[in-house]
């Protein structure tokens, strides 16, 4: 059995198909993921390799889909909460506060003062982690290992913090709509003076071992090109964005929350490169501690919620012991908020770029359709052509600054 | 400053706009099929439009929607402006019996995924696509999922593994080794 199959292997280069080319030039196929260890996440992608240049590149995402959109439709407005914290699950505090401003905005209600501080420092520690995880993994996957250790000290810390304020590290849940599940735990300010040193410590270690690293550095720089124009036409928005100078950034130019009235840079790249972007997140780092530092400052005591019990649930007090607060509990649990008909986007800065909810009501307790942007999608489409006629190792620090994050692009 | 847009659509085009509503400020216009590529063109190189970063395509199917009137299933095309920082959205109702819309994608090019994704979801051919395939799914997927008539429970068919016969027709596989060596030892 062996021997006959013995015969069908090709033992000269001509069984290959290399016989019309005796330079031996032809193009390899080489199938990248879906499970690779250099690339964070599950994606898959078909190279068409000549030598090591990329000839064409076929992406296929999916691996992650689980219906996100379609599951929204079964589940109460309020139910959808623990949903969005799967979208981009490194900083869900982003996608919470973003679903809950896209609802709010249908509702036309406005949250009080003291709520839209504490949501400002919920998503700068979300951004200040995604950009740790986006700074640390890529620089793992081009070798350094050390870099992402401490990067990720310093987000464990940051994931200690948003344990304290809502109990889980990662799938938060904390806003509701019209306010949050409740106010910051005692000692919470404290508790983010200890973060910002071990962040500040952290990140002047990771800026020691990379940003004038001579490997680092090569890899990084003027890979992964793209020019302003183009990126645009391709809906790209975040650091990624920015990272070739352009200056978009939704905090900026259609302020939300109280952005308005906290003073911070956007920090922009000129080049376009892989190098630019990792430079962006590292300085993004520093305004959001900015930022939230401005918050904590600024914030004063009040309620965190509306009084409105058709959109947020009565204290308990209320529900135990008088007839109305029984009844709006039971109905907002029973039946869900009563959102008005019509359909509504509402749009927020997250850490990768603009997270975009677009929502359809149709009157009733639960959503209609609801359809999420997320950044890393536009991201993801303007990969092929930036690393088209590119060397095939530039694509592990391109992936890496795009940083795709499964949850958020295949929902 | 939102109407400009509605206003200027509406002067120039009346034929192709289909109604306009601006929902807690949301401007949005309904474009006849036939017009979109047209309007589409005209937002993007108009100076006063500028809207020069496509944000999202997706689709809405308004089968159980109360009051609905008109074709089940709308497209839903969000654009925004960088420099005069304005947005608007488009719908454009496709009628079920001929789901096919004009690809945006000769406007602009970052609209390629999103349309694939609406093919996925809910079977609406982007006509001038250079690659409308599945994305979110597989193909071999049967039917569009977020159409409101997709059943919520059920099997999908199992997708028959490629045969190797087949793989040796493919050009992409032309260099792939079809007979590998066996591995010694193994039986």
């Amino acid at each position: 059995m062996r021997g006959a199959q013995l015969e069908h292997v090709p033992h000269t280069p001509d069984g290959f198909g290399f016989q019309d080319d005796p330079l031996h030039s032809s193009t390899m196929t080489l199938n990248m993921g879906p499970s690779h260890p250099a690339m964070h996440g599950t994606v898959k992608m078909t190279l068409e390799l000549d030598g090591e240049t990329i000839r064409d590149l076929d992406i296929d995402i999916g691996y992650l889909h689980r219906g996100f959109e379609i599951m929204c439709e079964q589940a109460t407005w309020t139910q959808v909460l623990p949903y969005t914290d799967r979208l981009n699950y490194v900083s869900s505090f982003c996608n919470n506060v973003g679903y809950c401003l896209a609802v709010e905005k249908l509702l036309d209600i406005d949250v009080t003062p003291r709520c839209k501080w504490i949501r400002m420092i919920a998503c700068e520690v979300a951004r200040i982690a995604d950009h740790l995880t986006a700074i640390s993994a890529g620089a793992l996957e081009l070798g350094a290992f050390t870099p992402m250790l401490y990067g990720m000290k310093a987000r464990e810390e940051l994931y200690a913090l948003t344990e304290m304020l809502c109990g889980a590290r990662l799938t938060t849940a904390y806003t509701r709509i019209g306010g949050l599940r409740w106010d910051l735990p005692e000692g919470f300010e404290e508790r983010w003076r200890h973060c910002e040193r071990s962040l500040a410590e952290n990140l002047a270690d990771v800026d020691t071992m990379l940003t004038r690293n001579r490997i680092f550095v090569d890899r990084m720089a003027g890979t992964g090109v793209i020019g302003p124009e183009l990126a645009v036409e391709l809906g790209f928005t975040g650091p990624f964005l920015r990272s070739t100078g352009f200056e978009y950034d939704v905090r900026k130019a259609h302020p939300y929350l109280l952005y308005d009235q906290v003073d911070f840079d956007i920090p922009l790249g000129h080049k376009g490169d892989n190098y630019d972007r990792f430079l962006v997140r590292f300085e993004e780092v520093g305004q959001s501690v900015k930022i939230i530092n401005q918050c904590f400052k600024r914030i004063e005591p009040g309620p965190v919620n509306i009084d409105d019990w058709r959109i947020v649930l009565p204290p308990k007090d209320q529900v135990y012991n008088t007839i109305e607060g029984m009844i709006a509990h039971f109905k907002l649990i029973m039946e869900g908020i009563q959102v008005p008909a019509g359909e509504v986007y509402g749009y927020t800065e997250a850490a990768n770029g603009e997270l975009g909810f677009y929502i359809v009501s149709s009157g009733v307790g639960r959503p209609y359709r609801l359809h999420c942007r997320p950044p890393c999608f536009a991201l993801m489409q303007g990969l092929k052509g930036m690393m088209l006629n590119r060397q095939l190792a530039d694509i592990i620090p391109t992936f890496d600054t795009i940083n795709m994050v499964g949850g958020e692009i295949d929902r | 400053m939102s109407h400009a847009v509605a206003e200027a659509v509406a002067g120039r085009f009346p034929q192709h706009l289909l109604g306009q509503h601006a929902q807690v400020g949301d401007e949005t216009l309904t474009i006849a099929r036939d017009g979109l590529l047209e309007v589409a063109r005209f937002l993007k190189s108009d100076p006063a439009m500028a809207f020069d970063m496509p944000i999202d395509v997706t689709a809405v199917d308004y089968l159980d929607y109360p009051d609905h009137v008109g074709p089940r299933i709308h497209v839903v095309v969000h654009l925004y402006s960088t420099s005069k920082k304005h947005r608007v959205r488009l719908h454009v109702p496709v009628d079920l019996g001929d789901c096919q819309v004009p690809s945006l994608y000769p406007v602009w090019r970052g609209t390629e995924w999103f349309e694939r994704e609406v093919w996925d979801m809910y079977g609406v051919r982007f006509t001038g696509h250079p690659d409308l395939r599945r994305i979110l799914l597989y193909e071999g997927f049967v039917g569009h999922p977020l159409r409101k008539d997709y059943p919520l429970r059920g099997y999908q068919p199992l997708v028959p593994v490629a045969h190797l016969d087949d793989r040796a027709e493919d050009p992409k596989l032309k260099n792939v080794d079809l007979n590998p060596r066996p591995v010694e030892g193994a039986r």
